[in-house]
């Protein structure tokens, strides 16, 4: 690759009392390119990724965004630096309706200060119509919503800031199989776009769709990076299981 | 909601869903509104037609306006998962410091005393809120433990301040905002604040409803906004209309609205505002809803829990200096088990306990509607010790109501 990451993480640690849960992992992301980070549960994923959206701070190590030191303590700043995030849990207030959580710490504000609910609205209703043009009822409560229309709301939270940097903790999880594709649809259009996406999965189908490099990690260290063009399922899962590559292994494309 | 049955539901109850669907009215503030009726139709009737004398409901509006001035901002408290049980302590508190200075540290009787000492008054009870907020948002101590420690300081400083002496009495003009025989605005200007309510309520519709067409948004159609807004009129002439029928002592003066109340008001108008149309009061309801996505969405919780326990600690202020000068004195005992009236007119009101949810309306209709039992009961010659077994049974069944609203509504 020619251009500067947008995002460079270089031997980040990250301890909990005795259990070292991101051990010396170093990961880049380019403009449009889609990385796969994937691993058994506990394998440090969403930890690392936390580091990166600021709701866990790093014990060591550094971050790099277009090559500059970030310093990154909360959720605020890694906003700052265009670093956005879809929580597994999508960390919606579901008490608050879509507007509401669309805006959620970034308000509008009308001249006077106060919030400007009838433009977040109007704003919202558009953000939401490009996701899924059946979704009117925006006015409700989220808890009150389908499992499809609390991922827009959140899918729609991390795109409407123009993000650069997007962190998808495994956003089709609960997801039927229409409403799988349109995220499937949205994480190609915005690769298009040239951002830049840190993709969380375990579903092997949606990593070899949408991914251009995967990264392999288990109880917390980075067991290997790859272009998924050199690949197979088989030595993916072999990484994730064993933490190595299958014996005599060679890149499938040759390269 | 109603509930599907077999076949169509008869007309009227579909016009009455429709209706209320298109006028955008909650049901449940709909249905506190029912149970306050109810509760005075029947409180009228037991105390042969007493309880809705021009008398009584003057006195009802006096007697609810310091509950109701704290119950709003318990409603703050609530929302966001905290509770205050100190609230009534440091009432008792701030109360009994403003007495003191008023009386026995300034001079009684110069103009700049009282409000100097409301300032105070109001100044330490925004320092208490900090710290024991401070306590909770920045050391993580549940607010129960925080607040259930509060209950016990400031009562005892309440005796303290003057060894438990009675402090009386307060200066004249200070004693009006007790809303005692002088304590109200005459007939002339009620109806001018009534008037100016009305306008008040007529443009907040237009400018509501105008900035909606603006943005292509539905709206409701216009006979309703005039169905809701002839409502509101006729609710605040009636206030008006009862408010000056009840007479100064041996005279024909009409009263007017009580000052109290008319602080209440004023409470009550700037509390919904922070509520409904700040940042602040956003994510006031943010961090009941999900406190951890209130986080991750760079919201500044502890900054906003101090917040909330600060404005918590000027209402008591606040509500302190309605109590001292409607006693026209401090006791140390001033306040005592407020917080219990207080957190019970915020439930009744629909404030969840679970967070989230609450509205400032809805916990003035619950001060309400338990003043109002409260004072009919007294009415009755029900004792004491019978009014309390009542009131705590009606707590307990104002959560059950709650919560199996909640559940038909899933």
């Amino acid at each position: 690759m020619t251009e500067a990451p947008l995002v460079e993480i270089r031997n980040i640690h990250k301890r909990f009392g005795g259990v070292h849960a991101v051990k010396d992992v170093s990961i880049d992301l380019h403009p449009g390119e889609v990385v796969g980070v994937l691993g058994h549960n506990g394998a440090g994923k969403s930890v690392l990724m936390s580091m990166l959206s600021g709701a866990l701070p790093a014990d060591s190590g550094e971050i790099l965004v277009r090559g500059e030191r970030a310093r990154i303590d909360n959720p605020r700043d890694a906003r700052r630096y265009g670093i956005e995030t879809i929580y597994q849990t999508l960390a919606l207030a579901d008490n608050l309706n879509a507007p509401a959580n669309l805006f959620l710490g970034r308000e509008l504000r009308t001249r006077w200060g106060t919030l400007d609910d009838d433009s977040m609205e109007a704003e919202a209703r558009k953000v939401f119509h490009r996701l899924n043009p059946n979704f009117t009822n925006i006015n409700d409560p989220v808890i009150n919503m389908s499992g499809g229309q609390r991922q827009v709301v959140a899918i729609g939270r991390a795109i409407y800031f123009n993000a650069c940097i997007l962190i998808m903790d495994e956003p089709t999880a609960a997801l039927g199989p229409s409403e799988t594709a349109m995220v499937a649809d949205l994480t190609k259009q915005l690769r298009a776009e040239g951002i830049g996406i840190f993709l969380i999965s375990h579903d092997m189908h949606d990593v070899f769709d949408l991914c251009d490099r995967v990264m392999v990690m288990k109880n917390g260290e980075s067991v290997g990076i790859h272009p998924i063009a050199e690949v197979t399922k088989d030595d993916v899962l072999s990484l994730i299981i064993l933490g190595q590559l299958p014996e005599g292994w060679t890149p499938r494309n040759g390269g | 909601m109603t509930e599907p049955s077999g076949g169509a539901p008869p007309k009227i109850q579909r016009d009455w869903a429709a209706l209320l669907r298109v006028a955008e009215i909650d049901t449940r503030m709909l249905a506190m509104v029912v149970v306050l009726v109810v509760v005075w139709l029947g409180l009228n009737l037991l105390t042969d037609g007493i309880f809705m004398t021009a008398r009584n409901l003057y006195n009802l509006a006096v007697q609810s306006s310091v509950v109701g001035i704290m119950a709003t901002g318990m409603v703050l408290v609530i929302v966001a998962r905290h509770i205050d049980l100190s609230v009534g302590s440091v009432m008792g508190f701030t109360g009994m410091v403003i007495a003191w200075l008023q009386v026995d540290v300034f001079t009684l009787g110069a103009a700049w005393n009282w409000p100097t000492t409301i300032l105070l008054g109001l100044a330490l009870g925004a320092a208490i809120g900090a710290f024991q907020g401070y306590w909770v948002a920045y050391r993580a101590i549940p607010a129960f433990v925080v607040t259930l420690g509060g209950l016990l300081m400031f009562r005892g400083g309440a005796f303290l301040v003057t060894d438990g002496r009675t402090v009386a009495p307060m200066d004249p003009t200070y004693q009006l905002l007790g809303g005692g025989i002088n304590g109200s605005i005459g007939a002339t200007w009620s109806w001018v604040f009534g008037l100016a309510a009305i306008a008040l309520v007529a443009f907040m519709a237009w400018r509501n409803r105008s900035s909606r067409l603006r943005h292509g948004f539905p709206t409701k159609p216009v006979w309703v906004e005039l169905l809701l807004f002839a409502v509101w009129a006729v609710l605040i002439v009636g206030f008006v209309l009862v408010m000056n029928a009840y007479t100064k002592p041996r005279s024909d003066i009409p009263r007017g609205i009580p000052v109290p109340v008319l602080i209440l008001i004023a409470v009550v108008v700037g509390m919904s505002l922070i509520s409904r149309i700040t940042r602040f009061g956003r994510y006031v309801f943010a961090m009941g809803g999900n406190p951890r996505a209130a986080e991750l969405s760079g919201i500044d919780v502890k900054k906003t829990t101090l917040l909330i326990f600060v404005i918590m600690g000027i209402l008591c202020g606040i509500a302190a200096v309605i109590t001292t000068a409607r006693l026209n004195a401090g006791a140390n005992s001033m306040g005592m088990l407020a917080e219990l009236s207080v957190i019970a007119a915020a439930v009744i009101g629909g404030t969840s306990l679970a967070g989230g949810v609450g509205s400032i309306a809805g916990a003035i209709l619950g001060a309400v509607i338990m003043q109002s039992l409260e004072n009919g009961m007294v009415l009755m010659g029900v004792s004491s010790a019978m009014r309390q077994v009542i009131i705590g049974l009606v707590l307990i069944i104002a959560v059950w109501f709650d919560s199996m609203y909640k559940k038909n509504r899933r």
